[in-house]
């Protein structure tokens, strides 16, 4: 299963579930719902946290463990 | 009349709030928290005075943040003083969909419901546009057009919100309620006589968010939650996603997207390659830190001139009109030489806090924040602690205030423990005068001075022990709380000037009014201190330094005796009885009068000491205090009392040492108790006189 963090910098994907109960209500409310496609856009320099882009409407920043909860088709 | 703002973070609302009420407007604290309440007034149309207050950004009604909570709270509190007759809700308009989630949240608790379309020219450039009046038609609710950057449509706000007090208009959105909830809702609903179903929902699925409940009533709804079986979290989970739908539906009949056009992030994806890149992110953030530096410290330095000679010169004039007495020392020498000292830190603290805004406001903050997560992380804190650390620079106090934006408590804790150890603005008199005394003024390879470079590296000295202080934190605080670091990166933008302008003021009038309260008190006692003694070994004093001078003018005198009554005045004799502990430092008991005053505040050292060494006001210019520094001689060993080892051992223990009243009190104030200011005193202050000790014995 593929998640968030796999993604390659510029890589798109969509969001088919989220593995973290509470932070998937945090990332509901931001918008992030399940079919919404993200866009990797940048890495920070040290490999964490990432900056993603979110069906290319806003841009969101999430540590690496927490990518990994939000699983992409 | 309350109107409240609410929106998302970033949607506008703090621009339409300063334009809606102007100057008009005040800083305080919601009842019972700390978090800062924004409060103005603002005329409507038929001429009545409105009262406004902006509440702090959320996504949702749902909370993640102290800030966030408070929004719920006044919301869900009927009797809560803040309790709004209307809402104003500020949406995105480039990012509806999301906006909208709040608004229909608000909508449902039964609070009448205005919807302030902000940013339309933002969406109209990447190709959405928007049916308003079909929009309100469907959402049942007035809707403006606003443009908070511009201040444009303020007055159609204006009549609207007038409208809506008169005629309070509200729109129900979904059943939320399901069957076997209905009973349990109903009995909530009665029993605190609130307003729909969806404000019981809330008390029943946050009990322990809304702390106005009392104990009993806490357990009454806790009893209904086991009895239901309630699952919080999946009952949040499916309100969203079918609030989502709904909205979608909306929108899918007002919004029309012209896809070539839209993608929104472009320019800000190109900016942030070069931001966040691995090696020019670092260098440009580096190179901005070095440039608000060099601009606070040298820029500021005019003004703070000014100042300085300003109170002076004052002191001066009033001394000669005014009648020689006591009332008129303390006047001069206490109330206005303690105002000055408040009022000098202006300068610096308005420089700082408009490189900080900019900084906000242009969006490279949040940019910062990234850059700094992982390698900050390591000392148990996360990179939202970046913003506080580097406003401790200006001042703690409001460092410290605006931690309140890192969720997670340990990394808050953690922040707040540490920040203190950053070189404030109140140690720089310290830090100035004593490296002039020892530091020599040449430079390294004809560029670098040395003193500049000593005041860089005490500097980095007092972040590199915040660093590690907050490892050790880190391995001794346990905590099972589960917070997030997720947050919006917002798109860059030119920074607004009237914002900034804003925000400068609003910090100016923090610090003058609630650390200038402290530093001035203090400035009173202390001169209440040095200028009263016990017994006759003050009174007298005049008189002995008299006989024991035979032949010397009054003017020689004068200064001879202001010495022997300080010697012998309460404050001295404090200085005299912490003698033997500060003595290991190479402190004598001037220094200790010294060191007792300014654990107030520290600006307050300088100030004495150049009391204490008899310096009047009229020639109190820092060559005059260096010089007689320089030149006074320890009694008892002939050797110069600011000797080498005794300054650096002054400058670490400042470094180090937690003196500040303001301080502690916001810590207490934050942290809601007693434990973690003590904490932090007694380790600081343990910290301050191990280093001094050893730094003392090492260079001597």
């Amino acid at each position: 299963m593929k998640s968030v963090a796999d993604l390659k910098e510029g890589e798109k994907g969509v969001i088919s579930a989220f593995l973290d109960n509470k932070l998937a209500l945090k990332l509901l409310e931001m918008g992030c719902l399940p079919g919404t496609e993200v866009k990797l856009d940048h890495k920070a320099p040290l490999g964490c946290p990432y900056c993603i882009s979110v069906s290319e409407d806003y841009q969101l920043s999430l540590r690496k463990s927490e990518a990994l909860t939000i699983l992409i088709d | 009349m309350i109107v409240a703002l609410i929106g998302n973070p970033n949607c506008g609302k703090s621009s339409l709030f300063n334009h809606l009420t102007g100057l008009r407007q005040k800083i305080g604290n919601f009842p019972g928290v700390t978090v800062d309440k924004k409060v103005g007034f603002c005329k409507i149309s038929d001429g009545s005075d409105i009262q406004v207050i902006d509440l702090p950004g959320t996504y949702s009604l749902y909370p993640n943040s102290l800030d966030e909570q408070v929004v719920l709270e006044v919301l869900t509190n009927q009797n809560h003083s803040d309790y709004p007759d209307l809402a104003v809700i500020v949406v995105d308009s480039s990012n509806l969909k999301r906006n909208l989630l709040l608004f229909e949240e608000v909508n449902d608790l039964g609070i009448p419901t205005v919807l302030a379309l902000n940013m339309l020219d933002v969406a109209n450039e990447i190709g959405v546009s928007i049916n308003t009046p079909k929009l309100e038609k469907l959402l049942g609710i007035p809707v403006v057009e606003v443009n908070a950057r511009e201040g444009i449509g303020l007055e159609g706000l204006k009549l609207t919100i007038f409208r809506a007090l008169e005629k309070k208009q509200v729109h129900q959105n979904l059943e939320l309620v399901s069957e076997e909830m209905k009973p349990a809702v109903k009995q909530i609903k009665e029993k605190f006589s609130l307003k729909t179903d969806y404000a019981a929902l809330h008390y029943l699925t946050q009990t322990d968010k809304l702390s106005f409940l009392g104990q009993n009533d806490q357990r009454f709804l806790e009893d209904i939650a086991t009895d239901l079986k309630l699952d919080a979290d999946g009952f949040q989970a499916k309100e969203v996603m079918d609030r989502y739908r709904d909205i979608g539906q909306t929108l899918s009949q007002v919004v029309e997207i012209e896809s070539e056009k839209h993608n929104s992030l472009t320019l800000t994806q190109k900016i942030d390659n070069v931001l966040i890149h691995r090696f020019w992110g670092y260098v440009i953030f580096l190179g901005i830190l070095f440039l608000i530096f060099q601009s606070v410290f040298t820029l500021a330095n005019y003004p703070m001139d000014l100042i300085d000679g300003g109170i002076a010169s004052l002191n001066d004039f009033l001394k000669s009109i005014l009648p020689e007495s006591k009332i008129t020392d303390l006047l001069t020498d206490g109330l206005i030489a303690g105002i000055g000292g408040v009022v000098i830190f202006i300068p610096q603290i308005a420089f700082l806090f408009a490189f900080i805004s900019i900084l906000e406001e242009s969006g490279y903050m949040a940019r910062v924040v990234v850059l700094m997560d992982k390698l900050i992380r390591r000392f148990g804190m996360s990179g939202k602690s970046v913003v506080p650390l580097i406003s401790s620079m200006a001042c703690a106090v409001p460092a410290i205030m605006s931690a309140r934006t890192i969720g997670n408590w340990k990394d808050r804790l953690i922040t707040i423990m540490v920040t203190p150890l950053m070189s404030c603005s109140a140690r720089l008199p310290i830090y100035t005068i004593l490296i002039a005394l020892v530091v020599p003024d040449d430079k390294l390879f004809g560029l670098f001075g040395f003193q500049g470079l000593a005041l860089m590296g005490l500097y980095l000295l007092g972040f590199f022990s915040a660093l590690i202080g907050g490892w050790f934190l880190k391995k001794i605080l346990k905590t099972n709380e589960r917070t997030f670091f997720v947050m919006e990166l917002p798109t860059y933008k030119k920074p607004r000037w009237k914002q900034v302008g804003f925000t400068i003021l609003e910090k100016v009038k923090t610090f003058v009014f609630e650390a200038g309260k402290v530093i001035v008190a203090i400035s009173i006692i202390l001169w209440v201190l040095a200028s009263y003694g016990p017994g006759e070994g003050f009174s007298k004093a005049e008189e002995r330094v008299a006989a024991q001078n035979i032949g010397l003018s009054s003017d020689e005198l004068e200064p001879k005796i202001a010495a022997e009554k300080l010697q012998n005045s309460y404050a001295g004799l404090f200085g005299k009885f912490i003698e033997p502990a500060i003595k290991p430092l190479g402190y004598d008991w001037k220094i200790g009068i010294a060191l007792i005053t300014s654990f107030a505040a520290r600006e307050v050292f300088v100030g004495t000491i150049s009391t204490i060494y008899s310096i009047g006001a009229d020639d109190a210019d820092d060559s005059t205090i260096k010089s007689r520094l320089k030149n006074e001689i320890n009694p008892e060993t002939g050797e110069p009392v600011f000797s080498v080892a005794t300054s650096y051992s002054l400058l670490i223990f400042y470094v180090f040492a937690m003196m500040c009243m303001s301080t502690i009190a916001v810590v207490y104030r934050e942290t809601k108790s007693w434990k973690w200011p003590i904490i932090q005193l007694v380790y600081m202050s343990a910290l301050a006189y191990v280093s001094a000790f050893a730094v003392y014995w090492f260079l001597k």
